[in-house]
Order: C-alpha cells, then sequence, then structure tokens
C-alpha cells in the first residue's frame, strides 16, 4: 500500500532565504514518523508547506506531494481547507497561539466540527466531552465552558489534542507539542499521543528537536540539517548504525542520565549552521564536519544504508567502523 | 573553609492581585530552605517551573530582598555590600542571552561594562582583560566587533559568560543557561563552563529543568516543588537511588535515546502545583503516588540521608 503522506523534494523559500530545499520523506499508515532537527533547519515550515499554511510570502514547489492518493499540489485553496482539520489536523507547540482567548473550549471545539462535517451544535458538544475524556481531561462538562486561559500548558495541549480529533483525522501533525511543557506532563501527553496511534490508527508527523522523544515514539525518522532530510531510516536502526555525520554528531551531545562522564567532555559540534542562500551547492554540513573534503563541494549522493535506510553524505556506509570519529 | 554560598530559612513571599474585586493573594516563591554551597563545587537545581529557581537565584544574588532568613556570599551578607563589590564576587548568567545583552552596544563593548562600572580600571587593562576572556569563551576578536543580533544564540551566550567572568568573580550563578540552544550547542557550552570552573576554581549554582544536563554539571543535586528543597544528595547517590517520590516521577520522565523503552507512565496528574494556594500536610501529597493519610495534614520534616543529604517525605 502506498504512503499516507508522500513528499518529494520539497522546496520553499522566503525571498532569499532557503528554508527547506528538497526535503524527501514518507509517512507510513498508523506509524509515527518523526522530523528532527535542530532550530531552524525547516521542521515547521515543512510542516506548515504540507498544510498549505505558509506564512506570505512562502514559495512551495516539490515533484511529489500526495495525502492518501490525492495530489496536495493540485488542489484548490478551497479544496485544501475542507482537508485541513478534517482528514489531516495539526497542533502546535504552543497551544495558546490557536486557541482562541475570546471563546470557550467547547464553543471552539464544537465549531471544528459543524463546519467541516454539520450536523447540530449539541452533537457537536457531546462528541467534544467524550473526546476530552479520550485524551485524559477529567471533569469535560466543566472544561467545556472554560475559556483557555482558565488550563494549565498540559491541560491546553490535550485541548488541542482532542480538537484536532474532532473529525477523526488519518493524519495528525504535531509541531513540539511538548517542549513548552515540564518534562512530567511530556512524558504524560506522549503517551497519549502513542494511545491515540494505536487504538485509532491514527498516522503521526511529530516534529522534535529531542532525540530522546524521538527514540520513545518514532517508528521512522528523518533527520532534518538545513533545510534537507540528510537521513531517512527505521528508528531502531536511527540509533543503532547512524551514518550521516551530523547525526552521529547530534547523537553524541545528549547527556545520558546514569551514564554520564562527569570529569569527560560531552561530544559535541564545533560551529555553527552556516546561513544558505540561493545557489548553494554541495553538503550543508562541510563547514563543520571532520570528514569534509573538496568533493563535499559538490553535488552528494543519496547512499542506500538498508532496505528503508539512506543518507546524504559523500561517504560510503558503516564508514564510522573504518575509521571512528 | 568557609562555605561558597549559606543560605538559611530563606523564605520569599509576593503579593499579586488577581483582579479588581478579588483579594490580593500571596504566592510563597521561596519557602524555608536552608543550604550551603562549598567553595569549587556545582549545585545543581532541578524542579518543574514555577518552582521558584529562578526567585532563588535573584535571592542569591542580591536582586531581590527575602521576606525573611539570610544569604551569605563568601562570609558576607550581600545586602552590606555595594554594587560594586557584589559585582566581583557573583555573576549571573541568564537562560536567555539575547533579552540580556544590550542590542545597541558592540559585544567587546558590553563585556567591558562590568569593568568600567568599578572606575579602577585603566582603558589598556580593559581591553587587555576583555580581549583575555573574549578568547577564553572562544569569541574572535572580529566577534568583539559585533552586535549581540549579528550572533547565534551559542555565540551569545558564551559573550554572557565572558561578560559574567570579566571580573573574576568567585561565584557564578546559572539560570537555565542553556535550556535556549539546541543540543548541539549546549555541549559546546557546558564544556565550555566546566573547563572555565576547574581553570578558575570557580563556584556554580546551576539551575536546569533539564535532569541530564544536571547529571553532568553538577556535584551535588538539590530538587525544589513548591519553593521547598525536598530532596538533596551528592549527584551519584541521588541519581542512582532517588528517595522522593517526587525525584523519582522526575527521573522517570526523562525520556533516554533509547528505542523501544516507550514512554513511562508517571501517574502524576494534570493538577499543577500553585504557589498561592500549597497544599496543607506534604505540599507534594496530591501528586504522590504513595501518600498516605498522615501526609495530608502533618508536613514532613527534612531528614538526613547519606552520604550527605536530606529528603522531605514522611515514607523515604
Ligand atoms: N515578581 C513577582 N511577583 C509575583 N510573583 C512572582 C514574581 N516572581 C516570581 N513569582 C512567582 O513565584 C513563583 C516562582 O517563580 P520562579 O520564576 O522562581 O520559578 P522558576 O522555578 O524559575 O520557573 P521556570 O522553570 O519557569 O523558570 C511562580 O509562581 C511565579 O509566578
Ligand atoms: N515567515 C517566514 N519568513 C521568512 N523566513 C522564514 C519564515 N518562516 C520560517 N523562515 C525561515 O525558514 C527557516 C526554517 O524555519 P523553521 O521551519 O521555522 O525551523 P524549525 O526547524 O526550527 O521549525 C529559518 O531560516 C527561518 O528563519
Ligand atoms: S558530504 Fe562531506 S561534509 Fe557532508 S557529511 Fe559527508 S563527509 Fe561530511
Ligand atoms: S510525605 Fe507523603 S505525600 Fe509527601 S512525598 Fe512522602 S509519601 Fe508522598
Ligand atoms: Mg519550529
Ligand atoms: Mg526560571
Amino acid at each position: 500500500m502506498s504512503a499516507l503522506l508522500d513528499v518529494e523534494e520539497l522546496q520553499v523559500t522566503f525571498g532569499r532565504t532557503a528554508a527547506v530545499r528538497g526535503a524527501s520523506f514518507r509517512v507510513e499508515r498508523g506509524e509515527t514518523h518523526c522530523l528532527v532537527g535542530e532550530s531552524g533547519c525547516g521542521k515547521s515550515v515543512t510542516a506548515l508547506a504540507v498544510m498549505s499554511l505558509l506564512a506570505r510570502g512562502g514559495q512551495r514547489s516539490a515533484k511529489k506531494m500526495s495525502f492518501a492518493g490525492t495530489d496536495l499540489l493540485s488542489l484548490s485553496d478551497r479544496e485544501m481547507a475542507r482537508l485541513r482539520g478534517n482528514r489531516m489536523a495539526m497542533i502546535f507547540q504552543e497551544p495558546m497561539t490557536s486557541l482562541n482567548p475570546a471563546f470557550t473550549i467547547g464553543s471552539q471545539m464544537a465549531e471544528v466540527m459543524t463546519r467541516h462535517k454539520g450536523g447540530s451544535r449539541a452533537a457537536a458538544l457531546d462528541r467534544a466531552a467524550e473526546l476530552m475524556g479520550r485524551v485524559g481531561i477529567t471533569a469535560p462538562g466543566m472544561r467545556l465552558g472554560q475559556f483557555p486561559h482558565q488550563l494549565s500548558g498540559g491541560l491546553r495541549q490535550r485541548v488541542m489534542i482532542a480538537m484536532a480529533l474532532m473529525c477523526d483525522p488519518e493524519l495528525l501533525i504535531a509541531d513540539e507539542p511538548t517542549t513548552a511543557l515540564d518534562v512530567t506532563v511530556q512524558a504524560q501527553i506522549l503517551r497519549l499521543l502513542a494511545g491515540l496511534k494505536r487504538e485509532l490508527g491514527l498516522s503521526i508527523l511529530l516534529i522534535t528537536h529531542d532525540l530522546g522523544i524521538v527514540a520513545r515514539v518514532a517508528d521512522h525518522v528523518s533527520v532534518m540539517y538545513a533545510g534537507e532530510v540528510v537521513e531517512r531510516a527505521p528508528t531502531a536502526e536511527l540509533f543503532r548504525a547512524p551514518q550521516h555525520p551530523y547525526t552521529r554528531g547530534l547523537l553524541s551531545c545528549v547527556p545520558v542520565p546514569g551514564r554520564v562522564q562527569r570529569d569527560r567532555p560531552l561530544g559535541s559540534i564545533p560551529g555553527v549552521v552556516p546561513a544558505i542562500g540561493p545557489g548553494f551547492a554541495g553538503c550543508a554540513f562541510r563547514s563543520r564536519c571532520a570528514h569534509a573534503d573538496e568533493t563535499c563541494a559538490r553535488a552528494i549522493p543519496r547512499r542506500r544504508a538498508g532496505d528503508a535506510h539512506d543518507y546524504l553524505c559523500r561517504l560510503e556506509p558503516d564508514w564510522a567502523e573504518l575509521q571512528p570519529a | 573553609m568557609t562555605a561558597a554560598i549559606e543560605v538559611e530559612n530563606l523564605r520569599c513571599e509576593f503579593r499579586v492581585h488577581t483582579g479588581l474585586m478579588s483579594a490580593e493573594k500571596r504566592v510563597v516563591a521561596v519557602d524555608d530552605v536552608t543550604f550551603s554551597v562549598p567553595a569549587g563545587s556545582v549545585l545543581g537545581i532541578v524542579g518543574e517551573s514555577g518552582c521558584g529557581k529562578s526567585t532563588l537565584a535573584r535571592l542569591i544574588l542580591g536582586l531581590l530582598k527575602p521576606t525573611a532568613g539570610t544569604v551569605l556570599v563568601d562570609g558576607k551578607r550581600l545586602f552590606d555590600l555595594d554594587r560594586k563589590a557584589r559585582a566581583r564576587l557573583i555573576q549571573p548568567v541568564f537562560q536567555d542571552p539575547f533579552a540580556s545583552l544590550n542590542p545597541r552596544r558592540r559585544i567587546k563593548d558590553i563585556v567591558a561594562l562590568p569593568l568600567a562600572a568599578q572606575g579602577t580600571f585603566s582603558r589598556g587593562e580593559i581591553e587587555r582583560r576583555v580581549g583575555g576572556i573574549l578568547e577564553r569563551v572562544g569569541l574572535s576578536a572580529a566577534m568583539g566587533e559585533r552586535m549581540p543580533a549579528q550572533l547565534s544564540g551559542g555565540q551569545r551566550q558564551r559573550a554572557a559568560i565572558a561578560r559574567a567572568l570579566v571580573l573574576e568573580p568567585r561565584i557564578v550563578i546559572c539560570d537555565e543557561p542553556t535550556s535556549a540552544l539546541d543540543v548541539s550547542v549546549q555541549a559546546q557550552i557546558l564544556n565550555l563552563l566546566a573547563d572555565l570552573r576547574r581553570d578558575l576554581g570557580l563556584t556554580y549554582l546551576f539551575i536546569s529543568h533539564n535532569l541530564a544536563v544536571v547529571e553532568h554539571v553538577a556535584s551535588e543535586v538539590a530538587v525544589m516543588y513548591l519553593g521547598r528543597f525536598v530532596e538533596r544528595n551528592e549527584t551519584d547517590a541521588l541519581f542512582r537511588k532517588p528517595r522522593h517520590p517526587y525525584t523519582q516521577a522526575l527521573l522517570e520522565s526523562v525520556l533516554t535515546p533509547e528505542p523501544g523503552k516507550g514512554v513511562p507512565d508517571i501517574g502524576l496528574g494534570d493538577a499543577m502545583p500553585d504557589p498561592s494556594n500549597i497544599p496543607p500536610g506534604c505540599r507534594f501529597n496530591p501528586r504522590c503516588r504513595i501518600a498516605v493519610e498522615r501526609c495530608r495534614h502533618e508536613a514532613p520534616m527534612p531528614m538526613a540521608r547519606p552520604p550527605r543529604g536530606m529528603v522531605e517525605c514522611h515514607l523515604a
């Protein structure tokens, strides 16, 4: 069966900024796919491009962008609006930005449903209450009458998830849904998402900068760097045998509790992400890569390292074993 | 040897107005905290948002007057010192390097400011020291000529560290110094802070909500909940054998990069702690998995735990 969301060679520019430069990834049905990378690498822009929600001035192009067999590139604005919030829904890092402070939770949730599916407001409120229970909100009846600012951050994120589920979407895009939350609340929200995926057969595109989250919830991973997907792999394989030097560097930077050697420095990647202008060629990581040579300024091959594992680098698979970094 | 920081029965209350008609509320941000930090060591402080970490930092820096209790820094009361003497003794590094650097001045002038404010350094001496500290934190002389907006987040944090260290203080209060940074840059800054501490013999109070980061840098860790230290111990001991149920929950929620382990069930509930409404008995009891009847009316007292720590829990 074909992938639920299939994106090939997505490009997004804002004037002279190339925010996404040929990102390709696939979200299979019923899986959680993580898009991971550091700030500014183009994760949010990628998600917004898929939803056709790019800010003014954002130019999108792609070789392919299909959702459940529908070609998203050829949809009109109206057709896209019919999909959004309905068959594909999105939640954001800061729930307050997508909740209207002037309306109660209940009326905002009901509106999503009546807009897409019609039906009565009462039926929509019933469904809202049911879903709030489903996402672990106690006393949903009371919460429906409250305003967004009356809820804690964790509760607001649960409300956002419930709202995204109103129309039974096939795909949920979650952009750093727990970054603003405390670790204990983060664990609860991620558990909730994992349960929804399992029980509702939901597919999730989860955007994060946190490799710990990736390891614990993803089925497949796409690692982004400077607007490109530089490595794609099944999760266990990515952590066991990362191939791209950036992926390897990133993994070495994460302090892991219980394995800390306090007298030793953490692994780190020298330097910073370069500014990428139009016409940039070659590997964007070369200014920070210990293995860079003059060929890295030319076109870089996408190499295969396993069935569903590939990466963008001049080095052959398993270079790491030959030449420990 | 005198402790670098000595805090006794420290308390800080804020009065906040919640609305037009409603009465004034009392927020207890720091509630009777006692501890000391030996010179040359690193005390890490962890806890959820709003538990009072930054308030404690501001109290120790002398930026905030305590409601009760005392703070001694290097054996002196900060309120007895003038600003210049205070600046030579203790310096902060905050989370958001952008907000804490004047956007209209060059980096080297920002770093020079604490020296200039002392009024005792010649221009040549200032230039020499600024050049030295910039190099020490990994910023080139060319970077010194730039404005803050022209630096990356990690470079700005290096500049903030340079400014904190240019007067050669003995003690540095780091409040979430890497929370706004990417992991690869966070690693650079943590390594830099560790080198500086070793080479200059500094003492750190290191605040973070990231337990893995704290474990990496701290020699001792305190866990804060609703304004109190509920557990404190040497880092290895605390991570190996967390005693307080809240410490245990915090540790369990850390998502280590280990595929296949799934997301743990923390079971703390969404009842976020509210410092204007501290529960009677043990302040953690509404979220505690193992609370017993006694916890609801009797507050636990601090009890010593080996090797050099304490815990506040009836059952730990
Ligand atoms: N000036 C103030 N006036 C009123 N309340 C305050 C003030 N400063 C802090 N508080 C309150 O005191 C409590 C502790 O705040 P503090 O900033 O110390 O938390 P924190 O542990 O640093 O949290 P975070 O992890 O979010 O930085 C909070 O409830 C906060 O709202
Ligand atoms: N509305 C916009 N206008 C101009 N540039 C933008 C806009 N949104 C994002 N960008 C740029 O696109 C790049 C990728 O941003 P983003 O996708 O938000 O990164 P992240 O991976 O942190 O989510 C960044 O360089 C960012 O500055
Ligand atoms: S292509 Fe070259 S610079 Fe890029 S990651 Fe591979 S070796 Fe490093
Ligand atoms: S004193 Fe009771 S409520 Fe408090 S942490 Fe211990 S067991 Fe839990
Ligand atoms: Mg983003
Ligand atoms: Mg704080």
